[in-house]
């Protein structure tokens, strides 16, 4: 990250400003609603959480700079500055309280589509220097050691031993010409191998070639969350060049809701180029494999459970129908929640508030709405698709002393698997 | 202007001129603005297409998300109504469609004229609702400043005075008539300037948001 001062911060919102950008600004008639359609607004009753209002800095530019009325208010001395107090005051807005999660951008009746803009935002922000330090470490570590929890490859390689050992199948790393080259997130390697075990095993039943690469593991972008366009993009290249490399052709977005969003969305941009792979989402890959029959399983969950929608890869990602039919391949008793697909309610952690450590009361506060959505449903087990996701949740139910086990989509299942040696 | 039918030839002449001509260019300024800043390409592979999802999103924002509209019922209906009401009064009014008739040469039927008074009275007092909302919701008050209250006064005149004016409240009538005219032309003006360009920018902001959310896959 090169030294961030305001001016390069008033660049970055400029280099931001485009036509959708323009006219979500010159719509927005402050009708409030955005606010019923976000969490930290509706669980704290605070209106500062107003998704438009998280954008006021990033408003005064468009105004002063990009209308002639507001250049003429800025000569006549009548505008308000976007100066360095300014952004201050609004970090915790655009950061801690804002998960990215596209909820508000779904209701606005003028069709603002608010969370694009707080994303676009965010990038002045970083560059001002105006960054929760929990997310500028987690680039930092991003950066320099390859992931943003800081895991270097022998703590991946020694992971891999233990799965290998615990399903007797080996874990291909670095093999050039198969056909999917697998990522993973530093939280799955670390807390939830669980998901590169149901890889392996699902992948020797339908008989697909795939590798890990050990240059290019980690799935996760923590400049797409902090808005650094540059850290984004270097972060993207690692994956793009290891692919490239081994002549993968496809690469699997793992079950991260932000890594789908990178890699899949954002990354052919970031690099100015569409890519010589295709990305697709894990979930996306077995549901192809589910509807062309290769991909068999056995037996059903008999307890009662929900999905719940990690919004990057659903509402912002377009993975919708996947999920659940691959729920209904393997549970009887699936429900869907009050709010769900699309329009389905934030877990709270996403778009790197999980990584900011001063905002994990505000965090516990907004999980409240989830926990209501649960508590509407009354089930014995949550399914979710994001390890973040799965982390967040997990912290909620306990911090509420609710007992409900959160399980990976893909490891429900790898436990389903037809002639899975594990299930014989 | 020394007399009142002095000012209503003025407000009906040169004053309607000027405002028409502030309307018509700052509306095409304001456009441009926002069409000329463009995007830029796009290279992730879309999973659906962008036009189809855009002219979509363009119809079916016009309704509220229902979930949403449980949250905020008063902001929803009240945005209906007096939407609903400014337009029939500006539109289905014989008098109005005959000055559109001797301006432009285009016309349509009209509804009776006590039915026109019904819905504005009905706008009006639904006006002062959403401005007493304005000011006393914790989101909108937090949200509004002075360009709120500004559009809010400039959208109210104009129906209050033709109120005023439908009724003889005023006299002499050349006089309330003329500052109906008036008001209409304030508008006119402050129009290109504040979010009342919404009217015109929401057709372009509703479909990039469905094209963007359509290209995922996404319906928005």
């Amino acid at each position: 990250m090169s030294e961030a001062t305001l001016e390069r911060g008033l660049k970055a919102f400029r280099e931001q400003m485009n036509a959708p950008i323009a006219s979500f600004f010159s719509s927005c008639v402050n009708c409030g609603m955005c606010a019923e359609a976000c969490l930290f607004y509706t669980e704290t009753g605070d209106p500062k959480y107003t998704p438009i209002n998280k954008l006021e800095p990033f408003r005064r530019i468009w105004e002063q700079e990009y209308t002639l009325w507001g250049r003429v208010k800025s000569w006549l001395g009548l505008s308000q500055p976007v100066d360095d107090e300014l952004l201050e005051a609004w970090e915790p807005l655009v950061y801690d309280g804002c998960t990215l999660c596209g909820r508000c951008s779904m209701v606005c009746p003028v069709g603002n589509d608010i969370s694009y803009m707080i994303r676009c935002a965010r990038e002045g922000f970083v560059a001002a220097g105006y960054a929760p330090d929990g997310m500028k470490n987690a680039s930092r570590r991003a950066v320099t050691i390859g992931s943003p929890m800081g895991v270097k490859f022998p703590a991946l390689a020694a992971q891999i031993k233990h799965v290998e050992a615990d399903t007797g199948l080996t874990i291909p790393v670095d093999v050039e010409g198969v056909d999917y080259m697998a990522l993973l997130s530093s939280m799955e390697i670390m807390n939830f191998p669980e998901y590169m075990a149901a890889l392996a095993r699902i992948f020797k039943q339908v008989g697909i070639t795939w590798t890990l690469c050990s240059e290019a593991f980690e799935a996760t972008n923590s400049g797409i969350q902090i808005g650094s366009s540059d850290i984004a993009k270097e972060l993207v290249n690692r994956i793009v060049v290891a692919a490239e490399r081994l002549k993968v052709k496809y690469v699997i977005s793992p079950e991260c809701g932000h890594a789908y969003t990178a890699i899949r969305w954002e990354g052919p941009n970031l690099i100015g180029r569409p890519y010589n792979f295709k990305v697709v989402h894990i979930l996306e890959l077995l549901e192809e494999l589910r509807s062309s029959g290769r991909l068999k399983t056995e037996g059903y969950e008999d307890a009662r459970l929900t999905f719940h929608d990690p919004c990057q890869i659903v509402r912002k990602g377009g993975v919708l129908e996947q999920p659940r039919h691959l729920l209904n391949m393997v549970a009887s008793d699936f429900v869907e929640m009050n709010d769900h697909r699309e329009m389905n309610w934030c877990c709270g952690g996403g778009g790197g508030v999980s990584a900011i450590e001063r905002a994990e009361a505000l965090r516990l506060k907004v999980f409240k709405r989830k926990k209501s959505q649960l508590e509407e449903l009354n089930v014995d087990t949550l399914v979710t698709a994001c390890a973040n996701c799965r982390l967040i949740i997990e912290e909620g139910l306990e911090e509420y002393r609710m007992e409900i086990p959160v399980v990976g989509l893909t490891e429900m299942i790898a436990e389903h698997l037809v002639g899975d040696e594990k299930n014989e | 202007m020394s007399t009142p039918v002095d000012f209503l030839l003025w407000v009906r002449g040169p004053g309607f001129d000027i405002a028409l001509v502030v309307f018509i260019i700052g509306i095409l300024i304001r456009l441009l603005e926002v069409l000329i800043l463009g995007r830029k390409p796009d290279y992730a592979e879309p999973r659906g297409g962008e036009l189809g999802a855009g002219l979509r999103t363009l119809l079916t924002r016009t309704l509220p998300e229902p979930g949403t509209f449980k949250r905020s019922p008063f902001t929803v209906v009240g945005g209906y109504i007096w939407h609903i009401g400014f337009f029939i009064s500006l539109f289905l009014f014989v008098p109005h469609i005959e000055l559109i008739d001797a301006t432009i040469g285009l016309s349509w039927p009209g509804i009776a004229s006590n039915l026109v008074d019904a819905v504005a009275a009905v706008t009006l007092v639904t006006l002062v609702a959403m401005l007493f909302s304005r000011l006393t919701h914790p989101v909108k008050r937090l949200l509004s400043g002075p360009e709120d209250y500004l559009s809010w006064l400039v959208t109210f005149l104009p129906v209050m005075t033709g109120y005023l004016a439908y009724h003889r409240m005023i006299d002499p009538y050349p006089l309330v008539l003329g500052l109906h005219i008036l008001s209409v032309e304030i508008l006119m003006v402050v129009f290109p300037f504040t979010k009342l360009m919404h009217a015109f920018t929401f057709i372009i902001a509703r479909w990039y948001n469905g094209a963007m959310a359509g290209r995922r896959g996404v319906q928005s």
